[in-house]
């Protein structure tokens, strides 16, 4: 772990990976309760485009890539809303737009090669700069920010539009709201794993920690902890084991999705055995605490 | 044109109003239809499916836009009513859950979102008691920590509405909130709108059919065809409440007693309304 240590790069890529790893689960538990588990895929897409304006213009390519992936995003939105039935061909012409569009100003920067594409498409966290850094931090801490103020509204969103609009939340502003988020939270995650996985880190620690999990919160905190260790793990093993960090750490957190269902499958065979048991034979478990019999109920 | 019409007395049941239409993709679904709900009255919209009466549920809360015309609710249009905590709202699902789980306890407390301020990230004492009162309504009480997938049909149904309950609001808005329940939740469910009405609560329920909320039921809207064909008291009792020696679950109210709250509907302040105008099709 030392060793690890001893290196500039390193210490940046492992500060890096944190951020990543802490951020995408919480924003991506909100867009897998809004069954909008790829949208952070079609933002990456977007988010290359940005990637190579600020490559061709010399500027900071995380920067122009936030940019980008931001307006692309509220486009995304806007479509969806507008365009009910056609709104996944609308998605695909932007995806497709933007992954296109990425490559042809890649290949029009002067200097820029394939390995220079490849880097933003599969992440290259040890070339991460002390000045994306800090602004990836930023980025992190805005993330945060706008979960911590807005995440009883967002919840009530993601978990019925309908309702949403009954209780006169904002719905169209909490849901670009949304996808701005999920925007910068790509933008965050992009040096990491790179565009083309950007939607891994979002969605798998989510779905591994539903498993396990009967609560919304405790879903978050979980998903987050396995990002955190799939981040963090898959970023030292790449280094000791010379593997490509972007693909080892998505390896990682599917790898934590299959124990968790492995585990979620037991837990869940022990537990309705012990609620049989606590039932007895007439299932009478609610006598008492419930005014009424519940013959509805579901027989697992 | 309006076969069994049966307007309450002194309760006018139309307004002359600006023109306004809901419609979905340029098809109108309500048509030439004016409806005014008390404040304090337990109303049913009934019809058969496709009679536009989940659309006129919709179209008062403004989830599905007017293409012309006006909403008033509660002496405001819609569009600038901002007292949203007054309102209780029940969608018609068949499952409380999303894609994520949430416990009984998370779902009910979200119904708060319109009644708690953003900058208060924990619940005070009042809105866990809120909560609690609200699970204890729908016979829920200790499931609070249970996962909401972990339930039957019915029971999520209840969940729904002790959402609508936990924002502590006047008025309440249920679309089809039986559909799914078993017959002993359903009797179970009229007891807890008896007891919102006997709050003083405004209710206004789409049914499909009345069933065991027919005793709950002050005032009955009847929709064809997007335009309302009945109006007043409740349509005979027909099914099980019609047979003889079907045991009532709540006492008759007095007919030599005035209801208070009928007695009031001649002279309503807008603030006791909720007004939605529909012109007919040209």
């Amino acid at each position: 772990m030392t060793e690890l240590l001893q290196y500039e790069f390193m210490r940046r890529a492992l500060i890096a990976a944190v951020l990543v790893g802490l951020v995408t689960p919480i924003v991506g538990t909100f867009l897998v309760q809004r069954r909008l588990a790829l949208l952070g895929d079609g933002i990456g897409h977007v988010a290359l485009t940005g990637v190579a304006l600020g490559l061709l213009t010399s500027t900071s390519p995380v920067l122009t890539a936030a940019v980008v992936a931001t307006l692309g995003a509220i486009v995304m939105e806007l479509v969806r809303v507008r365009t009910r039935a056609s709104g996944e061909v609308a998605l695909a012409l932007l995806f497709y737009g933007g992954i296109a569009g990425g490559v042809l100003l890649i290949n029009l920067t002067p200097g820029a090669n394939n390995a220079t594409l490849t880097s933003y498409l599969f992440g290259s966290v040890s070339t991460v700069e002390p000045r994306d850094l800090w602004f990836v931090g930023a980025l992190a801490v805005g993330v945060v920010a706008v979960v911590a103020l807005f995440g009883r509204e967002l919840f009530v969103l993601c978990q019925d539009e309908e309702v949403a609009r009954a209780h006169g939340l904002p719905v169209r502003f909490l849901s670009i709201l949304l996808a701005v988020t999920a925007a910068l939270t790509v933008v965050i995650a992009m040096r990491v794993v790179g565009v083309l996985m950007v939607s891994a880190l979002l969605i798998v620690p989510v779905a591994a920690a539903q498993q396990l999990t009967r609560s919304f919160r405790v879903t978050m905190a979980l998903a987050v902890a396995i990002g955190l260790v799939s981040s963090l793990g898959g970023l030292t093993t790449a280094f000791y084991a010379d593997l490509a960090p972007g693909a080892t750490i998505v390896v990682l957190a599917l790898a934590a999705f299959c124990a968790a269902v492995a585990v979620g499958g037991l837990l869940g065979r022990r537990a309705r055995r012990r609620a049989s048991a606590a039932r007895g034979p007439e299932g009478a478990d609610s006598a008492g605490t419930m005014p009424q019999t519940d013959r509805g109920r579901v027989k697992q | 044109m309006h076969p069994g019409r049966a307007t309450l007395p002194g309760r006018p049941s139309r307004f002359p109003g600006p023109r306004a239409r809901v419609a979905y993709d340029a098809a109108p679904v309500l048509d030439g239809l004016s409806l005014d709900l008390h404040a304090g009255q337990t109303t049913a919209v009934l019809g058969p499916n496709g009679s536009g009466k989940s659309t006129l549920m919709r179209a008062l809360l403004g989830i599905v836009p007017l293409s012309a015309g006006e909403i008033r609710v509660h002496g405001r249009p819609l569009r600038r009513f901002r007292a949203w905590n007054r309102i209780g709202y029940v969608p018609q699902r068949l499952t409380a859950g999303g894609a994520v789980p949430a416990t009984v306890g998370e779902i009910v407390a979200s119904g708060q979102v319109a009644s708690r301020g953003r900058l208060s990230p924990f619940p005070s004492r009042s809105d866990r008691a809120a909560v609690h009162e609200a699970l204890e309504a729908v016979g829920l009480a200790g499931r609070a920590r249970d996962s909401v997938r972990e339930l039957s049909g019915g029971q999520q149904q209840r969940v729904l509405i002790a959402r609508a309950l936990a924002g502590r609001p006047d008025t309440f808005v249920m679309d089809e909130p039986m559909a799914g329940v078993d017959t002993d939740n359903q009797h179970a469910l009229a007891r807890t709108i008896a007891h919102l009405r006997d709050r003083g609560s405004t209710v206004v329920l789409v049914l499909h059919e009345l069933g065991p909320l027919e005793e709950v039921i002050e005032r009955a809207v009847v929709l064809g065809h997007g335009r309302v064909v009945h109006d007043g008291r409740a349509p005979a009792a027909t099914g099980a409440c019609a047979r003889p020696g079907h045991e009532h679950q709540h006492p008759h109210p007095d007919p030599n007693d005035p209801d208070p709250r009928t007695a009031a509907a001649t002279d309503v302040a807008p603030a006791d309304l909720i007004r939605l105008e529909v012109p007919g099709r040209d």
